[in-house]
């Protein structure tokens, strides 16, 4: 008879894994949409001048746009699969508080966020209040 | 350095972020608790519990986010946005505690308060990274002008 997967025992290293790899996937597919975005300029604008089919065709023409959601969708079948393993109590406030750090981090060096101290306080506070909910 | 403050059209954008997650996400979790377990060896079923009223009200929402988040990120930085988004915590939880009459803990109301104060914090800032265009003569665009 086998266990199922949730009752095998997971180690630190295995959860620690698998919980990074859905930030850090997480994290590339969320700057790959900012920077696309970032790159199309304002929606609401485009939408004035073109209609909504050239919003549209703004977004679904741009390969970071693709980048971004196939990135994301790894998030999420990694996200499954760490659920597979893992209490929802640790990888889902582990993940969700991690990537607002991440985040943070990667809008600042890849993106040239100006992230200040109020952002940065921002993040940690949301970081904490994230936790404390999940609990 | 001027500072940039949103227009109500794009604050109701960050707003239907923050709004249709958790609602979606809601009515997901609704849905799939009304249907009976479903086994990992009849995905099928899966299919068609997409066309259920609660689950597919879910997934019209969740496309509303996803519009509204692309839209968000097209005229906001993205490290303003995320805090935005996870407001959308702060409302599950108060539509549990005044909509469903569920108890909520003092720890989870002590989480409700740093992201509120979270999010206020961030949105008392500019929302976009303003950027210096240096031409190429080295100068700050406008500043060329003013020289003139």
């Amino acid at each position: 008879m086998t266990l199922p997967a949730s009752e095998i025992h997971t180690g630190f290293w295995a959860a620690a894994a698998m919980i990074t790899a859905v930030v850090v996937t997480s994290t590339i597919g969320e700057v790959l949409i900012a920077a696309a975005m970032k790159s199309i300029g304002d929606l609401d604008e485009i939408r004035t001048h073109s209609g909504l089919k050239g919003a549209i065709r703004a977004v679904l023409t741009c390969p970071l746009f693709f980048a971004g959601v196939s990135f994301l969708a790894i998030s999420f079948f990694s996200l499954l699969f760490a659920l597979n393993h893992l209490n929802l109590s640790l990888a889902g406030p582990a993940t969700a508080s991690l990537t607002l750090v991440t985040n943070a981090i990667a809008g600042k060096f890849f993106l040239k966020e100006n992230v200040d101290r109020r952002r940065w306080t921002a993040a940690i506070l949301v970081c904490i209040g994230v936790y404390f909910l999940a609990h | 350095m001027a500072h940039q403050t949103l227009t109500a059209r794009q604050y109701m954008v960050l707003g239907l972020v923050s709004v249709c997650a958790p609602l979606g996400d809601s009515c997901l979790s609704r849905g799939m608790a009304s249907l009976p377990a479903i086994s990992i060896t009849h995905p099928v079923s899966l299919i068609a519990a997409v066309f259920t009223p609660w689950i597919g009200l879910g997934i019209a929402l969740l496309i509303g986010f996803f519009a509204s988040y692309l839209t968000a990120l097209s005229f906001a930085d993205l490290t303003y946005v995320l805090p935005a988004s996870a407001f959308g915590n702060v409302i599950i939880e108060l539509l549990s505690r005044f909509w469903l009459h569920e108890t909520i803990s003092l720890e989870r109301w002590f989480g409700v308060l740093l992201i509120t104060v979270g999010v206020g914090f961030v949105a008392q800032g500019p929302a976009t990274t303003e950027r210096v265009e240096i031409n190429a003569s080295g100068m700050i665009e406008g500043q060329e002008a003013q020289l003139q």
